[in-house]
């Protein structure tokens, strides 16, 4: 079983007008996930390659029915997308959006976890979410990604970058191996999932048998999920924290990836997952082949 | 963004924190102008992004137009761990009775906005936190509610600051807290906030850190001015790459910010080390790729340069198209080790194969080990 979404998760796109989420949300679409609308405040009536686009996220749920959404808006208006989502019901929310400063970021999460706990928030400035050949949320190409393999074990992919997402599925699927559903939580500060949230869906679904997590510099979600896998997950995984090299006090690209104060280092990252029991590699391809070895042994 | 301390005043100030008059100057006869308007004693500091400057000899006191220049003049050129002083600060020295410490951050564990408190300041906050956590009050707060008078005057009663400075510490606290929120600053930091013999309470430095992805609500561009950056980083800023010099040899360019990092590592896995950090996006069109290779081009450390492609939606033959073009447009003085690897790879790679650039000038390997061994080899 897939995690968080899957062959009966109905999709609208807020700003499916724009280019991100019209060329996206087409493509999510021509992959087979069912996308059912497009929310662009004054443009409702109007239609995108026959998919109808509404004037708010609550005329949009009222119609289709939709239980998820993805958000391809830009930075200022992410916030009230976020929010505008969770208060129409939607149960989960990706957002895309990358930018988003970091003062309204730890607001929405607060709001989010106060007034809607039944939401969940995957992001901002995340890659999406797949259940291969099931149902695809976000940027990952599609074709990249390898659905479970019948009477093989599947792999759960949880990753905090984009580019190195791809190269798990990518190589997985160079080795046969499929996967149950790979999840991108995204670069920035404040992420609406973080790894524990979704190691405990993995540990929770049948179907997952091992997992793969990538984690980076910066923040401390990477020491958390090392206790959470201590106390509660049994199911063996393998791991890649990059930035081992990055120099302190500079955001490597994402937001988040900043060592500061002589916290969030790669080698205190990858010394606690060690200590959970993670096989950790040196690199990504290194990560990916502890895995193969792993799903053998199985 | 980190600010200068005198930027970091210029917020405060903003926000109607209580911060001593003064100003700043580049040459000595300014300094005394300015030390005449702010009054005797002053203050004279370096204005440099890096602590340890008192004990480095860039904060001096000075009661007269002499000292003044006797100081300014010394300070002006010094340099503090690799920091030039091109700047001073030049404010009104404030008696001092007793020093605190007091930061708003944001912590990203708690997903909450965080104070920290100190009776303790003027030193090294983390030194405070080592040797005498209890002097240290951390107090979370929920970035809906924000902090109230109430809750910041019982923080102060907690931290044991003065029954004096209390309620205007009080109230500091919670004009710091707008300055960090409605600001959008990272971290908005007082090292000391100082309690006078005659019973002010005042922010005697500024320590000030802005978050970039908010720039579009502000006018910073005066502080996006005085950005540190050697002549590699204001290019790339130039043509809006995400760059970050480093000390190597090998020229690093890769798409997605995990994958330059791992790019980074991997190079020094093998033994050799990045003269950068480039991330180039998820795609690689010949526009982006040939700023890129221009930027690296100027560094004379670069000996190889390493390029790491993954192509997702981006397929392989047009990231191959993408580099040869830029190839053709920029005359690279070192040789290039290409990985391309996901959708299409193959039409990638036969693309680079055939496009006639000789075998010493672009060399490609098919996994990221392979080219980083080849890159370091080249670099050495």
């Amino acid at each position: 079983m897939a995690i968080f979404v899957n062959e009966h998760t109905k999709v609208i796109v807020q700003g499916l007008t724009g280019g991100q989420g019209k060329y996206h949300g087409l493509r999510n679409k021509a992959y087979g996930t069912q996308v059912v609308g497009g929310v662009t405040p004054g443009k409702g009536g109007t239609d995108v390659e026959g998919i109808p686009v509404f004037n708010t996220v609550a005329e949009a749920v009222a119609a289709t029915g939709a239980d998820a959404s993805f958000i391809a808006v830009p930075p200022k208006a992410a916030s009230a997308a976020i929010l505008e989502a969770a208060a129409a019901g939607i149960r989960f929310i990706v957002c895309i959006t990358e930018g988003i400063p970091a003062q309204d970021e730890a607001k929405t999460y607060n709001v989010l976890k106060r007034d809607y706990p039944n939401t969940r928030l995957l992001g901002p400035n995340c890659p999406g979410i797949i259940s291969p050949g099931l149902c695809n949320i976000g940027i990952t190409a599609g074709e990249i990604a390898l659905p479970p393999q019948p009477g093989k074990p599947a792999v759960g992919i949880v990753s905090r970058s984009g580019t190195l997402t791809y190269q798990a599925l990518y190589e997985l699927k160079q080795q046969g191996i499929g996967v149950s559903t790979c999840v991108g939580i995204g670069g920035d500060p404040v992420p609406g999932t973080a790894f524990i949230d979704v190691l405990a869906e993995f540990q929770n679904d049948p179907e997952t048998k091992a997992i793969i997590m990538i984690g980076e510099i910066g923040g401390t979600g990477e020491e958390e999920a090392a206790e959470f896998i201590k106390a509660h997950v049994t199911k063996p995984m393998s791991a890649y924290i990059a930035g081992v090299t990055a120099p302190a006090g500079k955001k490597m690209g994402h937001a988040g990836a900043i060592v500061s104060g002589g916290k969030g280092t790669a080698q205190g990252k990858m010394d606690a997952l060690a200590a959970a029991g993670v096989k950790v590699g040196l690199n990504p391809t290194e990560a990916g082949e502890l895995m193969a070895e792993i799903v053998k042994s199985l | 963004m980190d600010l200068f301390e005198y930027q970091g005043r210029a917020e405060f100030a903003r926000f109607g924190l209580p911060v001593p008059s003064g100003g700043i100057a580049d040459d000595v006869d300014t300094a005394i102008t300015v030390a005449e308007a702010a009054g005797y004693p002053v203050v004279i500091k370096a204005q440099v992004q890096v602590g340890g400057r008192g004990k480095a000899g860039g904060v001096k006191l000075a009661e007269n137009a002499d000292e003044v220049r006797f100081h300014a003049g010394n300070i002006l050129g010094m340099d503090i761990k690799g920091h030039v002083v091109k700047r001073l600060f030049i404010g009104n020295a404030a008696d001092i009775a007793e020093e605190y410490y007091a930061s708003y951050t944001l912590d990203r564990s708690a997903k909450k906005h965080l104070l920290m408190l100190s009776a303790e300041g003027g030193v090294e906050i983390e030194q405070v936190a080592v040797e005498n956590p209890d002097a240290l009050i951390k107090l979370y707060i929920d970035p809906v509610d924000g902090i109230s008078l109430e809750t910041a005057r019982q923080a102060c009663v907690d931290a044991k600051l003065n029954p004096i400075a209390v309620d205007q510490a009080a109230e500091i606290l919670v004009k710091l807290y707008t300055c960090f929120t409605e600001g959008d600053c990272d971290l908005a930091e007082i090292n000391p906030l100082v309690l006078t013999p005659t019973g002010n309470v005042l922010c005697l430095d500024a320590k000030v850190a802005l978050d970039e992805n908010a720039m579009y609500r502000h006018d910073w561009a005066e502080y996006e001015a005085t950005v540190l950056r050697d002549s590699r980083e204001t290019l790339a800023h130039s043509k809006g790459l995400q760059y970050i010099g480093l000390d190597g040899t090998v020229g690093i360019i890769a798409n997605g910010a995990g994958l330059a990092m791992s790019t980074l590592d991997v190079v020094n896995q093998v033994g050799g080390s990045a003269a950068n950090f480039l991330d180039i996006g998820g795609g690689a069109n010949a526009d982006v790729m040939a700023g890129a290779l221009e930027v690296i081009n100027t560094d004379p450390a670069v000996k190889s340069i390493f390029i790491n492609i993954f192509g997702g939606i981006t397929r392989g033959e047009e990231v191959a198209k993408g580099i040869v073009e830029a190839m053709g447009r920029v005359q690279l003085k070192a040789p290039i080790v290409i990985r391309l690897d996901g959708t299409n790879a193959e039409e990638g790679r036969t693309i680079l194969a055939n496009a006639g650039i000789s075998a010493d000038k672009l060399i490609s390997k098919p996994t990221m080990l392979e080219a980083a061994h080849a890159a370091v080899a080249l670099a050495k």
